[in-house]
């Protein structure tokens, strides 16, 4: 009963309705109750705060922040494993929240950053690649190992390897069986956390390379989450900068990485270094590490490290508004 | 350049190990020098041997491990015939090492302050109440605020930016002449990696030491050597200034890490990231010809039977190829005959 549920399902995938943006976030935010030890009372610790956010079909859509943004707790909703404490995520224009689990597990798929982790060491590759397949009860045994190959194939994974583990595996390796796992299902969206953050640079470009051919040949819709922004630059069509759990600027990418407006865009432009041996190394202007999130500072919370500080930013909260072809959260512009 | 303002000169430096398939060759007879306040980087995909250079450089290398080395100073001392003892009386004492990963390299059961102060001690160059003193001031020289309270915390209760500080920190306790950076700044974010690199730049230039610094990103290696050394399969395959490597790339491997890097404002959005094919291959017994063969685009019969020499085209500047240097550059003005998958 439950297979011939999941198998219509499938074929309700397959046509979504491609008017709606595949993915929809609207002012969603997420809580944490952190405590310090069992006496003291708990505090709330705001991961992602009121982030609205279209994300449409067939495009990438990069999310870029220093580690502790809020990039991973946004993404992390986005695949429906946490739920938001405020606002609403719609999946093909149906709260998330009333979505079955199993759906939403076959429309959105994830692609973690560490592929040394994110693969189970006592299973063989195909058994990886086709848990989706088992886990959703379709397909018998020989059509599955068809689609395992099949898919090993589209990745650029050797056939010989179909019985090996992931410790016999480059990291490069590794990470394409992660996508291969992440495409069995035909997902329209898949969610890669820092796909190549933990490779080598000849092999990420392999693997942004193959996730480019992926997005042309399957119509997919990444979102793309990074601190690299030459990575994002070269990959992505919109780009969405967090802060402290905000939204900061967000806008096309060629405009926002080309011309940042926020002074926080800026300098995390500033700190890309390009292999250029003509230039010395950026002046960061920023001194200080992100502040402690359980503490924000008021005002702009990005003001005791902003270069452009001027009257009100400790006081005032900027809001997200249209600047030029795109939306900053920032005193200097509105 | 006198013989006093060299900190560091290896030559021929090979290393061996013994493994159940066979001896694998890690480093094939790396030359390499480093003079005062100067920067080496060395640069090379994962397993091109960059990492056990630099272990072999301070004698800390696996029990399976042989190194061999015509030549190995370090100010002048021969290294290789010093005993154990003598060697770790030099190590944290004139050759620090920065690790790259600070959370794994620190002792997390220990306050910060007795981390540091512990090489002080050890190395007899003052007591406790000094070692304190040189542990706060270089905490300030790194840009922590608050020291003194900072060195009764423990490893955990700092930001990943700042116990990289810590560890540079405490790399510099003894007022090393050369100092090892592993993937410094692998670890942290692209904004730390800019904090942490102008960090240490500027206290080289405060402390003169000689500094090697180990990365496969090429940015960092662009922004902050004097000298390169591009490593490939446990050789050196192309050396030079910054600017000659970085602005003429002669090996094709040199080239192709090169082609791989997006750069913000060059590499179109539709475009394709160049990348090389293959893989680094196992450097697992006999080992013939060119290794970087199966992956090159310009490979030729004559790749896969002779041993291939290092040319020297100025000093210091060379690389390992059999075509001539302006036939390297000429094709990568052409295609570079970059391949997607294998």
């Amino acid at each position: 009963m439950k297979n011939d549920s999941s198998k219509s399902e499938i074929q309700s995938v397959s046509k979504p309705n491609e008017e709606l943006p595949a993915l929809e976030c609207k002012n969603v935010g997420r809580t944490f109750m952190i405590g310090k030890s069992i006496l003291s009372s708990k505090k709330p610790l705001r991961a992602v705060d009121d982030v609205s956010l279209k994300i449409n079909r067939g495009q990438v859509f990069a999310v870029v922040g220093e580690s502790g943004c809020g990039k991973t707790t946004l993404a992390r909703m986005l695949l429906g494993l946490l739920e938001p404490t405020d606002g609403a995520i719609y999946l093909d224009g149906q709260p998330i929240s009333e979505v079955d689990s199993d759906v939403i597990s076959q429309k959105v798929q994830p692609v973690f950053q560490d592929p040394y982790s994110s693969l189970n060491p006592r299973k063989t590759i195909e058994s990886i690649i086709s848990l989706p397949l088992r886990v959703h009860g379709i397909g018998t045994k020989e059509s599955m190992l068809e689609r395992v190959s099949e898919l090993m194939r589209l990745v650029g994974l050797p056939n010989r390897l179909i019985h090996s583990y992931p410790n016999q595996l480059s990291g490069g390796q590794r990470q394409r069986v992660a996508i291969a796992r992440a495409l069995i299902m035909e997902p329209g969206i898949i969610v890669c956390d820092e796909p190549t953050s933990a490779l080598d640079v000849s092999v990420q470009a392999h693997i942004l390379n193959l996730l480019k051919d992926l997005k042309d040949r399957f119509n997919l819709t990444y979102i793309f989450i990074s601190h690299d922004l030459a990575v994002v630059e070269h990959l992505a069509d919109w780009v969405a900068v967090m802060y402290l759990g905000r939204l900061i600027e967000f806008g096309p990418a060629t405009e926002v990485l080309r011309n940042p407006l926020h002074p926080y865009t800026q300098a995390l432009m500033e700190s890309v270094l390009t292999p250029d041996p003509h230039k010395g190394l950026p002046e960061i202007t920023f001194g200080r590490g992100l502040p402690n999130p359980l503490d924000p500072p008021s005002g702009c919370s990005f003001h005791p490290r902003c270069s452009k500080i001027k009257d009100g930013c400790d006081s005032r909260l900027p809001s997200l508004l249209p600047e030029s072809d795109r939306l900053v959260e920032c005193h200097l512009y509105n | 350049m006198t013989d006093d303002s060299r900190v560091l000169e290896a030559k021929n430096l090979s290393v061996e190990i013994e493994v159940p398939a066979g001896i694998l060759h890690a480093v094939t007879n790396v030359t390499l020098h480093v003079d005062k306040g100067e920067t080496l980087g060395i640069v090379g995909e994962s397993g091109c041997g960059k990492s056990i250079t630099s272990l072999a450089i301070m004698n800390l290398l696996p029990s399976k491990a042989t190194r061999t080395a015509s030549k190995l100073q370090l100010e002048g001392k021969d290294l290789l015939s010093l005993s154990e003892r003598e060697l770790a009386s030099l190590r944290g004492n004139s050759m620090g090492m920065i690790f790259q990963d600070p959370m794994t390299s620190l002792n997390p059961v220990y306050r910060i302050g007795e981390q540091l102060e512990e090489v002080y001690i050890q190395h007899g160059k003052g007591n406790r109440k000094e070692a304190r003193e040189r542990a706060a001031y270089l905490l300030d020289k790194v840009g922590i605020i608050a020291p003194r309270e900072r060195l009764s915390q423990y490893p955990h209760q700092l930001s990943g930016g700042l116990r990289q500080r810590m560890m540079i920190a405490m790399t510099l306790m003894c007022e090393p002449s050369l100092v090892i950076a592993d993937e410094p700044t692998t670890a942290l974010d692209v904004t730390m990696q800019a904090q942490t690199l102008n960090l240490l730049s500027s206290l080289q230039d405060e402390f003169k030491m000689g500094l090697i610094l180990i990365t496969h990103d090429l940015g960092v290696v662009a922004r902050m050597a004097d000298r390169v050394l591009v490593m490939y399969a446990g050789k050196a395959v192309e050396t030079g200034t910054s600017q000659q490597v970085f602005d003429h790339p002669t090996h094709p491997y040199t080239q192709g890490l090169i082609q791989c890097i997006p750069v913000p404002g060059k590499t179109s959005n539709d475009g394709r990231l160049g990348s090389i094919k293959g893989m680094v291959p196992a450097l697992i017994g006999d080992l013939r010809g060119c290794m970087f063969r199966n992956r090159c685009a310009y490979v030729s019969e004559k790749c896969h039977a002779s041993e291939i020499q290092f040319n020297q085209i100025s000093p210091g500047r060379g690389y390992r190829c059999l075509l001539e240097a302006n036939e390297c550059a000429d094709n990568l003005e052409g295609n570079l005959g970059t391949e997607i998958v294998q």
